[in-house]
């Protein structure tokens, strides 16, 4: 088969797990809450998915584990944040220094563990297309869900009437407020969605993409796809895009590595680092393309009735 | 029936309280963990509380893993005032150590002991500087957020590291262990007293800390910083620059960060490895967190931390529990503590059924207008 439709296809499966992560905080950041609990809520994720596989063989009780850990520790934030009107800079923090310490200490009997190779489900007809099947129509069930995902959500934030409250609750909570709409529950259940599909990058990290548990595996996916949010100006098809944009960066990466290019390793692992350093500077150079973007309550704590 | 709603002024009582209830909060989840893990609570948390004070050689400990916590807290402390949220330290820690650790591989047995422990710790404190300056020179000139850059920045600085001591820096003589060689004696940080590791590092952070108090507290600048944070636009009409707010909170909290990684490396370490940082880097952001953003309460909440650690390491070594346990505890206190900060400016109120009732319909339409909180 050809190498680059083959660097297509694993650009994908790279970029799946910033992309799913990245389209949870999207829409904890389209109702006016940033969640630097990521990184957290991944590991989390990818510790429960992972101990659940190796107890039950069964991959989609590992994805149910995986997701119900990240939507439970975003609801922990999420109450901290919405009810308690916490900073949500410092609250993220603490989820993302928490989740990295719980997925350690409980992942300490599971690293000699590996799970088996999952063989990609192609998609009858299309995967025989000559190189764009390879490329694109054979890969995990979940990759395709992602991508389909984005394409759900760029849909329902655009036409549906529910998106369109929901974006409302995120540019002006005090106007929702005064129509009515439960700001909080809204923004409770979008942050839990958020954690929801956070966990399920970080159990398809584990499960699937390694599949190995080692501590601290996810190594910064969580803040790329922080940062890819911004990068996508909180649109869903561009995030996806992006995801996999930095997907092939990783594979670029370990492509050269394996062919021997003589640049030490650690040079060009930084590299998906500093191209997410580059793309924010890139982006934030035009504040009036992020700023026409951005949902205008972002950050900013909601008091009822205020 | 409990309501939460504000108070008139914020508490003072609980601005102080609030640091002791998350303490409290944690220790009561934490001996409920050792209950689960089938471990005697008392003896755990007699690890974390008693140990670490038993003798001279555990209290040189505990000041040895204070050391760091207290430099880049203090920092921070500085940093998050302003409203710049530099949360890289671990890498700006990195450098600082590599900076340092690269003056020390210079030296020989011969070398001045006082010039080359000067150069040293000035390397590394203008390495975590530079390091914190990229950060900088994005926020500044590009808008870019300081939180995700000085984060990334934090895996770059481990692939360097890793690279330098996997690489041109890594000890031939090493039987090829990821290390450079041991630095000659003369750039060993002199310790207080014999039979403890403890450094002169600890009466320099403390030096900070003192500093850090006229900064902020008597000083025009540390006034502006502040200003600048809690509100831009006061600030702005002040006359205040928001830019240099920027560029000073980033350098000083920089600078912190890569002194602590010169002193480690130069005082326990004595060698270069991957793993400088015990991840000092992000505990210093709870640090700061819990001693109050104040230089007095970051000396304690950086004591607090290093018991902490400590702890962990006893709780492996003689209970055989992961030492990841000091992370589980410092992720819960920071929790615990952002939780209780609630009630600085809000308060809980038991109302019976009745009345909550009456208060209900009165202030509707919004039921719980009364619930506003903070600033």
């Amino acid at each position: 088969m050809d190498t680059l439709s083959l660097l297509l296809a694993a650009s994908i499966d790279a970029g799946t797990a910033i992309a799913l992560a990245s389209l949870g905080l999207l829409l904890n950041e389209r109702s006016g809450i940033v969640n630097l609990g990521a990184e957290g809520m991944l590991l989390v994720a990818a510790i429960a998915g992972f101990a659940t596989v190796v107890h039950t063989h069964d991959n989609f009780a590992g994805f149910v584990a995986g997701a119900a850990a990240g939507a439970a520790l975003a609801a922990i934030f999420g109450v901290l944040v919405i009810w308690l009107n916490t900073n949500q800079y410092a609250t993220g923090l603490a989820a993302s220094l928490f989740g990295t310490g719980v997925s350690a200490f409980v992942g300490v009997p599971y690293t000699q563990e590996s799970l088996g190779e999952h063989p990609a489900s192609a998609i009858p007809g299309l995967s025989e297309v000559p190189w764009i099947g390879p490329a694109l129509f054979r890969h995990h069930p979940i990759v395709i869900f992602t991508a389909l995902l984005a394409v759900g959500l760029s849909w329902w934030l655009s036409r549906a009437r529910s998106g369109l409250v929901l974006r409302g609750v995120g540019e002006s909570p005090e106007t929702a407020h005064a129509l009515g709409y439960p700001v909080r529950r809204i923004r409770l259940a979008c942050v839990v969605a958020g954690g929801g599909l956070c966990g399920l990058a970080g159990a398809y990290t584990s499960i699937i993409y390694t599949p190995l548990w080692v501590e601290g595996m996810t190594a910064g996916k969580g803040w790329i796809a922080l940062a890819l949010t911004t990068f996508a100006t909180w649109r869903p098809l561009r995030a996806l895009a992006g995801a996999y944009l930095f997907g092939g960066v990783t594979m670029l990466q370990l492509h050269l590595q394996g062919e021997g290019v003589n640049v030490p390793s650690q040079l060009l692992a930084m590299l998906p680092y500093v191209a997410t350093i580059l793309v924010l500077v890139f982006i934030s150079r035009n504040p009036a393309l992020v700023r026409a973007n951005m949902p205008a309550s972002i950050g900013k704590p909601f008091y009822p009735g205020a | 029936l409990i309501r939460f709603e504000a108070r008139g002024s914020p508490s003072r009582l609980f601005a102080y309280a609030s640091p002791l209830i998350a303490i409290a909060t944690t220790l009561t989840v934490c001996s409920a963990l050792f209950v689960i893990l089938g471990r005697d609570p008392l003896s755990g948390l007699s690890l974390f509380f008693v140990e670490p004070f038993k003798n001279v050689r555990a209290l040189g400990e505990l000041a040895i893993k204070a050391t760091p916590l207290l430099l880049i807290g203090l920092g921070l402390a500085v940093s998050f005032r302003a409203n710049i949220w530099n949360i890289g330290a671990e890498g700006q820690f990195i450098l600082g150590a590599v900076c340092a650790g690269r003056v020390a591989l210079w030296a020989t047995e011969e070398t001045n002991a006082v010039l080359i422990i000067v150069a040293l710790l000035g390397a590394g404190t203008l390495g975590g500087m530079a390091w914190a300056a990229i950060t900088a020179l994005a926020r500044d000139r590009f808008g870019t957020s300081e939180i995700l850059v000085s984060l990334m920045l934090v895996y770059v600085a481990e692939q360097l590291l890793s690279y330098l001591v996997f690489g041109p820096w890594r000890d031939p003589a090493g039987h090829n262990f990821p290390q450079t060689r041991l630095f000659a004696e003369s750039t060993n940080i002199p310790r207080l007293v014999t039979g403890a590791r403890a450094n002169l590092g600890l009466p320099i952070a403390l030096a900070f800390a003192a500093l850090f108090w006229l900064f902020l507290h008597r000083s025009h600048k540390g006034y502006a910083l502040e200003v600048g944070g809690l509100s831009p636009a006061a600030a702005r009409y002040a006359g205040f620059s928001s830019r240099s707010s920027i560029w000073l909170a980033c350098l000083i909290s920089g600078a912190m960060a890569g002194l602590a990684g010169a002193l480690e490396v130069a005082g326990p370490l004595g060698q270069l490895t991957p793993h400088v940082s015990m991840g000092y880097g992000f505990a210093a952001i709870i640090v700061a967190f819990v001693g109050r953003l104040s230089p007095i309460g970051v000396i304690f909440s950086s004591l607090l931390m290093s018991i902490f650690y400590i702890g962990g390491e006893l709780a492996q070594s003689r209970m055989g529990l992961p030492k990841s346990l000091t992370l589980v505890f410092q992720g819960l206190l920071l929790f615990a503590l952002l939780a209780s900060d609630t009630l600085i400016h809000g308060r809980l109120r038991w109302l019976p059924q009745r009345r909550a009732a009456l208060v209900g319909t009165l202030a509707s339409p919004a039921p719980d207008s009364t619930a506003r909180g903070g600033d």
